[in-house]
């Protein structure tokens, strides 16, 4: 028996690992801007107490639509309250509901998911009611809830999270049926490896990677969402700065105060701009065709 | 070795075994048409002997091994290892019996989990039955990777950093960890290279040597089939036509498929020109398989009784089962 | 003897050399490669995955990825033009019309959602400037040619109404449509059972001896050498390492590389020569280089039994070592005894 191992020549040895950070630089370097992008947005927001020079809901009727200048870096409201304040303040709902939103439906959607992917009977039943769930516009579920309910943020992060789910639980699905095909998983069951192990070593592990990547789009589409429903007045309640509720404010003065609305728009599309970013990343990082492109 | 074709007592062996599946169109759709997998395969595997599963692409030939394994619920028929019979043990027992029985598969690349260690593959074995301590296991897994001939240290990579040779060494050593007595081996050396095959196949020999292990060994070469088999049995469409000692089988072939089969294998030796039955048409579909001798729409021989009577196995030499009027 | 009937062959290739870009290095995976065949001529390109074989063939066809990303350098010569200078309109023109390509795996290079018998019918069309009408008559002709029963219905079919081996049939009459000159076969029976294997290789030989088509056949099977070769190249790591006619391969390999290819194939019929014992099969240790760590004299070295410091420093020519036979090799004397026990 010739020891094939120690041959010098080894086809078969690896560059340095993908997930190296100079070799995300050189490959993704869209990924790393969007990251960046985010990771200030979102430290700036949590240190909004901190760093916002006026208390964003403190109302200041003497200096009412006050255009950007050295005492207002954004210009104030109808009311007199600093933008940049209320945008940093807003910026924390956006991450807030983005993240529960991302977060509830990933993990309920992954649970449906691997259950409909696994039992044929629970399969069909959890379907049709994905199909159902799908059907049901974002946004009259919204009103529906507000009008049963108190607005709240709890609520928007709920009315956004429950059409998601479906997409999530489609995506688990199809990954698990393809998975549970994969020779791995039957020689898994051949050296006798129980469910549970199966379930955690072998399928799960090998979903996580279009999820991870599908939850930074649901993400971005929920700081969205947020938005507009805020903005439609369905949303977060106005009492608290989001930057859908700043816009829906400021349209009414948007000819003579532009910059109630230029600047949270920006805010939002670049913090939407910023997780896509990431998440195009995640996902050619993640695929081994991809990145084995080499 | 056993030489005949009859095995005394058996490590495995495999009565009338039936797989159908039901071709399903939609999600009510009536379960009318059935692909027949296998239709009625019985076979016999002595302690320490190789047999050789031969046949084209969809004969059914990869099935079989997966039912045995239990990978697939056959559909009826009774699969019986070292005398127990084990067609119908719920999970738990069926669990206890794996250990004496493992799988080699084909394709190196889809039959590891790319997200785990090389190690901890070949290392889950031993998770799964309790066996060892951490360091014991670790231990023992080094030894594994010693004996197919890789290096303790290649544990911590991952299976997309070893060539296709090496995968198949690491799915050879995952199916040792349990020291099982018989191993079915799926196409397992169809996906490599020449050269690399010639080490995998001598690997299997040697382990086979040092273990007393037993193989079912499934592949489509008739050349690596003949190499490493003791005897070899035929499949056409789902179903066994011949069974022989490999010598006999291959000097004397018993059935024109097999016949066919040996005929059409080029040769390595230019100057070999041999008489040539080149099959007409294509294999038949299994969904609706031909009537009497599935061969006869194929078969050079054929007269009108193939069309109408099914053939049954029977001894025409010492050890040479055939499935043919003819003969 | 061992040289081609014609004088002037139909495809000559001289010294290919296709290198990819990665991360700014160059890697060489086809390395001054020439060959060239004759009318009616097959020559066998044998050799393990990675050797670069299906790149030549590529090359050749011009169908890799223009630069940067690859770069072919050389000659090829097709019927004395000189087509790696061809624009890429004017090698659209040549490409399945003097010379065409058939691949492994069939289902890829045929298209889906069209019929068999328009595709073949377009191809006509396109490359010869004919009626639709015409296009289909030589559609069916062609289908009658690969041995297609029942080829007038199955004008009318998609290709995954067909089996593997009547898919690779119409691959090989959607190749010889236009009566190319020449013909690239890379892998054309791989993925087919034997006996449909059988059937492919009779309808090549058959429909060479009508037509006088050269063939090039990239293989990875010695069995198929012998049975379809004329002339054998043996590819290693990019470079041609033997060249030989058949006969003087088989009987006289001149390279350890061929004699290790050879002794690691289990034999058909070896229990009746030698009895029903079992032996060991030779094996060639350890597994080709990868491109980025080439060793620097001969890259088989390292796997080779009879290497010596010289292999490992010097890398050794390929020169005429008997007539018509060549070999890249120090000790091609001794190759023979190139087998690892």
């Amino acid at each position: 028996m010739t020891d094939i191992a120690a041959l010098p020549a080894d086809a078969a040895v690896a560059g340095p690992s993908r997930f190296a950070f100079s070799r995300i630089l050189r490959r993704h370097p869209t990924m790393l801007v969007g990251g960046v992008i985010l990771v200030v947005m979102a430290v700036v927001s949590l240190l909004a107490p901190w760093l916002a020079p006026y208390d964003p809901i403190e109302l200041n009727v003497v200096d009412r639509l006050r255009p950007p200048d050295e005492d207002y870096l954004l210009g104030t409201d109808a009311y007199g309250r600093d933008m940049l304040s209320r945008l940093l303040y807003g910026g924390r709902v956006s991450l807030a509901v983005g993240l529960c939103v991302a977060a509830f439906s990933t993990v309920l959607g992954l649970l449906i998911g691997v259950v409909a992917g696994y039992y044929r009977l629970a399969d069909a039943l959890l379907m049709r009611v994905m199909d159902g769930l799908m059907a049901i516009p974002g946004i009259l579920l919204a009103i529906a809830l507000m009008t049963v309910t108190r607005a709240s943020i709890e609520v928007v992060i709920v009315a956004i999270t429950i059409p998601e789910i479906p997409r999530v639980v489609r995506l688990v699905r199809a990954v698990v049926l393809s998975i549970r095909e994969q020779t791995y998983v039957q020689a898994a069951v051949a050296i006798g490896t129980r469910f549970p192990r199966l379930l955690r070593k072998h399928i799960l592990p090998n979903t996580l990677a279009p999820l991870v990547v599908q939850a930074t789009y649901i993400f971005a589409h929920a700081v969205l969402v947020e938005a507009y429903l805020s903005f439609l007045g369905v949303g977060t309640p106005p009492e608290i700065p989001s930057w859908g509720n700043v816009i829906a404010e400021g349209r009414l003065y948007v000819q003579i105060a532009f910059w109630q609305v230029l600047f949270p728009g920006i805010a939002l599309a670049l913090m939407v701009l910023s997780i896509n970013l990431l998440g195009d990343g995640l996902r050619d990082l993640l695929d081994p065709r991809l990145s084995r492109r080499a | 070795m056993p030489e005949g074709g009859i095995v005394a007592s058996p490590l495995l062996e495999v009565r009338d075994l039936v797989k159908h599946f039901p071709i399903r169109r939609g999600l009510f759709g009536r379960a009318g048409a059935r692909v027949h997998a296998v239709d009625g395969v019985s076979l016999a595997i002595g302690h320490g002997e190789t047999l050789g599963l031969v046949g084209e692409s969809g004969c059914g030939k990869s099935t079989v091994g997966k039912v045995i394994l239990r990978l697939i619920e056959p559909t009826s028929g009774t699969i019986a290892l070292d005398g127990r019979d084990i067609t119908t043990l719920d999970t738990g027992a069926m669990r206890a019996v794996r250990q004496q029985m493992q799988v080699v598969f084909q394709d190196p690349y889809s039959s590891l989990n790319p997200r785990m260690t090389a190690g901890e593959i070949v290392g889950e074995p031993f998770i799964n039955y309790a066996i060892g301590t951490g360091a014991e296991r670790a231990e023992k897994v080094a030894a594994l990777f010693r004996r197919v001939g890789l290096r303790a240290e290649q544990m911590a990579r991952y299976p997309h950093e070893f060539s296709g040779g090496q995968r198949q060494r690491l799915g050879i050593a995952r199916a040792l960890a349990l020291g099982p007595r018989l191993i079915i081996g799926d196409e397992p050396v169809s996906a490599l290279d020449v050269s690399v095959q010639a080490q995998v196949i001598n690997l299997m020999m040697d382990l086979q040597e040092e273990y007393g292990l037993s193989y079912l060994f499934i592949a489509h070469d008739l050349a690596v089939v003949e190499h490493i088999s003791h005897r070899v049995a035929v499949m056409y469409l789902g179903k066994i036509v011949e069974v022989a000692p490999k010598r006999t089988l291959f000097a004397t072939p018993g059935h024109p498929y097999t016949e066919a089969l040996l005929a059409s294998v080029p040769l390595p030796k230019p100057r070999a020109r041999r008489k040539r039955v080149t099959l007409r048409g294509d294999v038949p579909s299994p969904v609706s398989p031909p009537s009497g001798c599935r061969f006869h729409t194929r078969c050079p021989y054929a007269v009108a009784r193939c069309a109408q009577e099914e053939p049954l196995l029977r001894e025409i030499a010492p050890g040479q089962q055939v499935a043919c009027h003819l003969r | 003897m061992a040289t081609p009937v014609d004088a002037a062959p139909l495809l000559a290739v001289e010294g290919l050399r296709t290198s990819f870009v990665d991360e700014g290095v160059a890697l060489h995976a086809v390395d001054g490669l020439s060959f060239s065949v004759g009318r009616g001529e097959t020559l066998c390109i044998v050799g393990e995955s990675g050797c670069g074989k299906s790149v030549s063939a590529l090359s050749v066809m011009r169908l890799l990825p223009p630069p940067p990303a690859c770069r072919v350098e050389g000659s090829v010569r097709l019927d004395g033009r000189e087509i790696l200078a061809l624009s890429e309109a004017e090698m659209r023109s040549i490409r399945g019309n003097t010379i065409s390509m058939i691949f492994q795996e069939p289902m890829t290079s045929l298209n889906p959602v069209v019929t068999i018998g328009y595709q073949i019918a377009e191809a006509v069309r396109q490359h010869e400037g004919r009626s639709w009408a015409e296009g289909y008559a030589r559609a069916l002709e062609m289908l009658r040619l690969v041995r297609i029963p029942e080829a007038e219905s199955r004008l009318k079919q998609y290709p995954h109404q067909l089996s593997g081996g009547m898919r690779q049939r119409v691959m090989i009459a959607m190749a010889l449509a236009c009566r190319p000159k020449v013909l690239l076969a890379d892998e054309p029976t791989t993925a087919l059972d034997v006996t449909i294997q059988a059937q492919i290789l009779e309808l090549m030989r058959e429909l060479q001896e009508e037509t006088g088509t050269a063939i090039v056949l990239i293989t990875h099977d010695l069995g198929v050498v012998a049975e379809m070769a004329r002339r054998v190249v043996v590819m290693y790591a990019g470079r041609k390492v033997e060249e030989a006619t058949v006969d003087d391969l088989f009987d006289r390999p001149a390279h350890p590389y061929t004699v290790g290819l050879m002794g690691s194939i289990p034999q058909l019929g070896s229990s009746v020569e030698e009895g029903a014992a079992r032996r060991r099969l030779a094996e060639i240790p350890g597994i080709v280089p990868s491109l980025r760590a080439m060793p620097s004299g001969c890259a088989f070295a390292p796997r080779c039994p009879l290497a010596t410091e010289r292999c490992r420093a010097e890398m050794p020519p390929l020169e005429e070592r008997r007539p018509g036979h060549r070999s890249a090799c120090w000790h091609w004397e001794r190759a023979a005894e190139a087998i690892h026990a």
